[in-house]
């Protein structure tokens, strides 16, 4: 539960709990989650401290910003190799939304390359260890929660407003006998409903896995260190965590492609209605 | 007597978790079939047409990242059964 709550505590968003959040603070894993108040600050009851958290997502703003501004700064016909970093991501994104949601949907743009750039970044980030700072905001199931939620409510207020009542014929696709009509409608609300929770668990949980995945296997590296001649395997938890970290490179920015790809397949959704 | 009863609970309880979180990483060993079965056949449909194959690329990591993800969430039940509960 120390886990849970540390979680709730990321974006300052959720009342304060008090001691929950220190419960965790024995075992080593699940340690790196924990959330350290930097500035503490008391809004209005809200706990709105800023939190390790904070200065990740601050530090990721930053570096997207800095990063998009000064690459595009000279806008060269022949571009330098930072302008095509940021050209080719620019590109790759462009590319997804118009394959998955089409022309129509472009004005969705945006919002997809924010968030698939946000979240790249954010989980990058916590792939490079600082003792006593690394944090992996993604790792938290409410940031993750808010940006799945975001896009589910973008998803529906959308369609309501594109098609109108029309928009619920998503839940009885055509050409299905009436007779089936009640067996399939709850299966297929259902299925709208656990959208937004596994596209905020399947990310949450890749990241967390990955990380105490990386922790447990970098202790055995330690533990054999301190127990005499057994130190001559450690080299073969370090090889595991050297190549665990590589896979783990691989998942950051694969799950943030795919965060931006699911995206697009719900905005689909709402921009071209039942099919 | 009776703290002897509560030590032997808890020790059951324990029991129970460390059971339960084994039960739950099965779940990534079907998590890895699902896997083996995506890149086996991503390679036959591929070994027989080989120029189509790039363009399906994405959509193999698409579906490798979300049949991996149904292994983590079992993977998930097992770490919180470890180390939350």
């Amino acid at each position: 539960m120390g886990l849970l709550s540390a979680a709730a505590f990321a974006a300052g968003l959720v009342l304060s709990a008090g001691s929950t959040l220190a419960e965790g603070a024995d075992h080593g894993p699940i340690r790196q989650f924990e959330l350290n108040r930097y500035i503490p600050i008391n809004l209005w009851g809200f706990d709105a401290s800023f939190t390790n958290a904070s200065l990740y997502m601050v530090a990721a703003f930053t570096i997207i910003t800095f990063f998009l501004t000064s690459a595009m700064r000279t806008g060269a016909l022949v571009p330098s190799r930072l302008q095509s970093m940021a050209e080719l991501t620019y590109k790759f994104i462009h590319d997804t939304v118009r394959e998955n949601v089409g022309d129509e949907g472009m004005h969705f743009f945006p919002l997809v390359f924010s968030l698939f750039i946000f979240v790249l970044v954010l989980n990058l980030l916590g792939m490079i260890p600082i003792p006593g700072v690394t944090f992996t905001v993604t790792s938290q199931i409410v940031v993750t929660a808010a940006l799945a939620l975001l896009v589910i409510a973008i998803v529906i207020v959308y369609g309501l407003y594109m098609h109108g009542l029309g928009f619920f014929k998503l839940f009885a696709p055509s050409g299905v006998p009436m007779w089936l009509l009640p067996l399939l409608i709850p299966i297929e609300v259902i299925s709208f409903i656990s959208r937004p929770v596994s596209l905020s668990v399947r990310l949450f949980a890749n990241m967390l896995a990955g990380h105490i995945a990386l922790k447990i296997f970098a202790g055995f590296i330690g533990t054999l260190l301190a127990a005499g001649a057994w130190a001559l395997l450690s080299p073969v938890p370090m090889a595991l965590t050297v190549g665990l970290t590589a896979l783990e490179v691989l998942v950051a920015v694969l799950q943030a492609y795919v965060f931006a790809v699911l995206t697009c397949i719900y905005l689909s959704d709402a921009v071209h209605g039942a099919h | 007597m009776a703290a002897e009863t509560i030590e032997i609970a808890k020790q059951t309880a324990l029991a129970g978790k460390f059971i339960g979180a084994g039960l739950a990483a099965i779940g990534t060993g079907a998590a890895g079939v699902g896997v083996g079965t995506l890149f086996g056949q991503f390679l036959a449909g591929a070994l027989r047409n080989p120029s189509a194959a790039d363009g399906q690329r994405g959509t193999l990591l698409l579906g490798f990242a979300l049949t991996e993800a149904l292994g983590i969430f079992a993977l998930l039940i097992a770490l919180l059964l470890l180390f939350a509960v």
